[in-house]
């Protein structure tokens, strides 16, 4: 039997002083724990990029971040080929302190204590989390969506999506820039996201903020109607079954 | 001795007959009794309102007459006995009344009703409107206010003490004197905030508690906290309910500063425009921010003691332009009596 390998851990928490304290506490761990800091983020974009750069182990996430909040930083981490275990860390929030409690989902209470950190990375070594549990206890939409391209994570913010397009088993998200391809249900985008897009064929949604009017065209001898999108020359068809998005358009 | 709003055992206090709130509820206090006389005595609505207005010929020289003097004795009035000034407020009516009574002989000529009826009248209006502010006052006293009072002040957001406190162990092994300075920030601030916070303060003091405040949260969020004082032409002898400021500037913090990943300024501007002291507090706005709960109860709890201090003349409004939330008090200046 070979020594097990350190536990790689990365630091997530836009206060400074925070991160500061986790490495003091976590440096008491190593004494009992092979461990190693791989890398300290300030934010939830910083932390998924360096995680799929450098594969971590365990990720200690800050709940409470600007722009992206851990729970979505945890949800992005999950789609990475080799997930870390995550666990949070949280000063004091109510809502988050029940869904994990409810959810069993690891996390710390701030200031953290040496003994519970121990715990805590024990536990992570063995129990891989579950992946379910965190799109339960995601308060709001996600900021971005996360497409993995060549070993690269890119953080697409939701609002510069123009459209969503289902293509057998991937789904094509269309920025004003470029596509990208993201493995998730489109049906489970159109829940998540509610009222921001406008389903206009079966395997298409439309941000509507990105709606610039309606054309129609006629394609086969068909007459039928497309979307005109800002920012794109491109145009979506949309469905005979959801013509009635374009009468419910013109009435707002 | 700072100026306390009521007595400290509720024993009755006169209104403060120089508030713009106070003189409009008279006015329209004793105009509703007059037109309600006026109703009862006349079967008919429109003789009702002829004998209302005929009756106001009466009522309102007397009503403004009485303002004048009031707001005149107002600080004699509010430094002695709260019966012996009830009584001076009814000696002073009924002499007002007899001297109009008598005016009106002299320079009209026409010989009303006897002066025993509009003794009677105008004791009687008095007495009730006395009754109506002493169980305003009381309705509003700090005894009872306080509890409320109490509970708002401790709705420091639990958040803050335990980032504070995390902060401080974070500096306690490398920077032990600045953890040391921080934790008597703290104790400060927590003093304040469990105090007894009736009595009104000095904004030097105010402004000195926001200051360490700030100084915390600057610890936690280093340069991503920018603060922008504009106190050149603050009156720092004005006195404001304590804890005016600082619920403010942790709102500003919360909603402005946290959500951020780019520095943000809160600026914080005092000063006075004759007797009245403006406090203008601006912090980066975003839409997306989804806490405003705790955001609507700190502004309600400033309001309601603003309210209880400065009747009508203190208000408080929130604006939001160009990505900016701006807070604006305005109150009237009162000048510490403190050297």
């Amino acid at each position: 039997m070979t020594e097990p390998r350190p536990l790689r851990v990365v630091i997530v928490d836009d206060e400074a002083p925070a991160r500061s304290r986790l490495r003091d506490l976590l440096a008491d761990c190593a004494d009992e724990l092979a461990l190693a800091v791989v890398g300290e983020a300030a934010n939830g974009r910083a932390a998924i990029e360096l995680v799929a750069a450098a594969p971590a182990d365990v990720v200690l996430l800050d709940v409470r971040m600007p722009d992206m909040d851990g729970i979505e930083v945890a949800q992005h981490l999950q789609k990475l080929e080799r997930p870390p275990a995550v666990v949070f860390a949280t000063a004091y929030d109510e809502f988050a302190i029940r869904a994990f409690e409810v959810h069993a989902i690891d996390y710390l209470l701030k200031p953290i204590r040496l003994a519970r950190l121990k715990e805590a990375l024990a536990r992570a070594r063995s129990a891989p989390p579950r992946p379910g549990a965190l799109n339960e206890i995601a308060r709001a939409p996600r900021t971005h969506l996360s497409a993995q391209e060549r070993g690269k994570v890119y953080l697409i913010p939701i609002a510069e999506v123009l459209y969503l397009k289902a293509e057998l088993k991937y789904v094509t998200v269309r920025t004003a820039t470029r596509e990208h391809l993201i493995e998730e249900p489109l049906s489970k985008l159109e829940d998540e996201y509610g009222e921001r897009f406008v389903r206009v064929h079966r395997n298409c949604l439309v941000a509507r903020a990105a709606v610039r009017g309606f054309e129609r065209a006629v394609q086969d001898g068909e007459a039928h109607w497309e979307v005109l999108l800002n920012g794109v020359e491109e145009r979506i068809a949309v469905s005979r079954r959801q013509q009635h998005v374009v009468r419910e358009f013109g009435k707002s | 001795m700072a100026r306390s709003i009521n007595q400290n055992a509720y024993a009755g206090a006169l209104p403060n007959f120089r508030n713009l709130g106070i003189m409009a509820r008279i006015l329209v206090i004793v105009n509703l009794a007059a037109a309600t006389a006026a109703i009862v005595k006349n079967p008919d609505m429109l003789a009702a309102w002829r004998q209302f207005i005929e009756s106001s010929a009466l009522v309102e020289p007397l009503l403004i007459l009485s303002l004048l003097v009031l707001a005149a004795l107002s600080n004699v009035l509010r430094r002695i006995p709260y019966w012996v000034a009830a009584m001076v407020v009814l000696a002073v009516e009924l002499a007002l009344a007899t001297a109009l009574y008598l005016a009106g002989r002299i320079l009209l000529g026409d010989e009303p009703s006897p002066l025993a009826r509009y003794w009677a009248l105008v004791a009687l209006t008095t007495v009730a409107l006395l009754a109506y502010f002493n169980l305003r006052g009381r309705a509003l006293s700090p005894a009872l206010s306080e509890a409320r009072l109490q509970a708002l002040q401790a709705r420091i957001r639990p958040h803050f003490l335990f980032n504070s406190i995390n902060a401080v162990l974070s500096l306690v092994r490398k920077e032990p004197q600045r953890a040391e300075a921080t934790l008597e920030d703290m104790a400060d601030l927590f003093r304040v905030l469990m105090a007894d916070n009736r009595e009104l303060t000095s904004l030097a003091r105010e402004i000195d508690l926001c200051r360490k405040y700030l100084g915390i949260e600057q610890l936690r969020l280093g340069e991503r906290l920018q603060v922008d004082w504009q106190l050149d032409t603050m009156p720092r002898d004005a006195l404001v309910p304590p804890l005016m400021l600082q619920p403010l500037l942790e709102n500003a913090v919360y909603h402005g500063i946290e959500p951020r990943n780019e520095p943000g300024t809160i600026s914080i501007h005092v000063y006075a425009v004759r007797d009245e002291l403006h406090a203008v507090l601006r912090n980066p706005y975003r839409e997306a921010s989804d806490h405003h709960a705790g955001n609507r109860m700190a502004l309600a709890n400033i309001r309601e003691r603003l309210a209880l201090h400065f009747d009508a003349e203190a208000t408080l409004a929130t604006r939001v332009a160009d990505d900016t939330f701006q807070v604006r008090i305005v109150m009237p200046y009162i000048k510490s009596r403190e050297p």
